[in-house]
């Protein structure tokens, strides 16, 4: 389905994920990030740009590797996504939800 | 299924076995609660203890004997060593679908905000000291306590 983020006409799917990464952009990003109520930091945005690179490379995004990532640890991740951290986050950052259960 | 309209805020899970397969199962409810944004938290009760003992949290088996789904004759799973191989079997599979081990996953609960509790009843059993526990265990509480603690709109509770 298609909705207006940031005044773009985007590609949804039925969960409100991205379905087309090329659509994402900064702004449409912030825009997702208000919807969950998350003002974006400098540090969420490392984190999302970590999430993008992550699916880029085809890995498959866990809580456990996030713990691993070097760059933000499960702790911290709780506390820049408060609620259900991993599906919020790579909802903001325009890539699809990880199909994880750890 | 009314109330809360159906919402679950918070899983109160007890964890009374000690089995490898148990305690994945209570600890992958509670990881998966606290990835979907509900709150999450853990007693543990009997041989669940030993899922949170120091000294014994590495040394949990998977259960060869009375356990049908292991396809094993129960005379065979009864063999010496037996134990310890399926375990070794089980433990490497877990390892290729990137599941942790029990000391890390005990951390990546606590990291993600997972109360855990100890029964304060079971503990005296065992005669084990709040010292013998993993630090991320809050307290050692009665079943009274755990009650208390489980009171709330959208609050499930399971036994494993």
């Amino acid at each position: 389905m298609e909705r207006t983020i940031a005044g773009k006409n985007i590609t949804v799917n039925e969960e409100g994920y991205l379905t087309d990464f090329s659509q994402w952009d900064e702004k449409v990003g912030e825009a997702l990030s208000a919807e969950a109520n998350i003002a974006l930091t400098p540090r969420h945005w490392e984190v999302i740009k970590y999430l993008q690179e992550e699916h880029k490379n085809q890995v498959a995004l866990s809580i456990r590797r996030i713990g691993k990532s070097g760059l933000v640890d499960i702790k911290e991740f709780y506390q820049l996504f408060p609620n259900a951290p991993l599906k919020t986050a790579t909802k903001i950052a325009g890539i699809p939800k990880p199909a994880s259960c750890i | 299924m009314s109330e809360n309209k159906g919402a679950i805020n918070k899983m109160m899970i007890i964890l009374s076995k000690g089995t490898l397969e148990n305690v994945y199962a209570a600890f992958v409810l509670a990881n998966g609660a606290r990835m979907e944004g509900i709150e999450a938290e853990i007693f543990f009760t009997f041989f669940g203890l030993e899922a949170i003992h120091k000294k014994k949290l590495e040394h949990l088996h998977v259960a060869t004997v009375g356990n049908p789904a292991m396809h094993m004759p129960t005379m065979l799973g009864g063999l010496p060593g037996m134990e310890a191989l399926a375990t070794h079997m089980m433990k490497k599979e877990m390892e290729k679908i990137d599941m942790p081990d029990i000391h890390e996953f005990l951390d990546i609960l606590s990291a993600s905000g997972v109360r855990m509790w100890a029964c304060k009843l079971a503990v005296d059993m065992f005669h084990y000291k709040k010292e013998d526990l993993y630090e991320g265990v809050e307290d050692i509480i009665t079943v009274g306590d755990f009650y208390k603690q489980s009171e709330g709109e959208g609050v499930h509770m399971l036994f494993v």
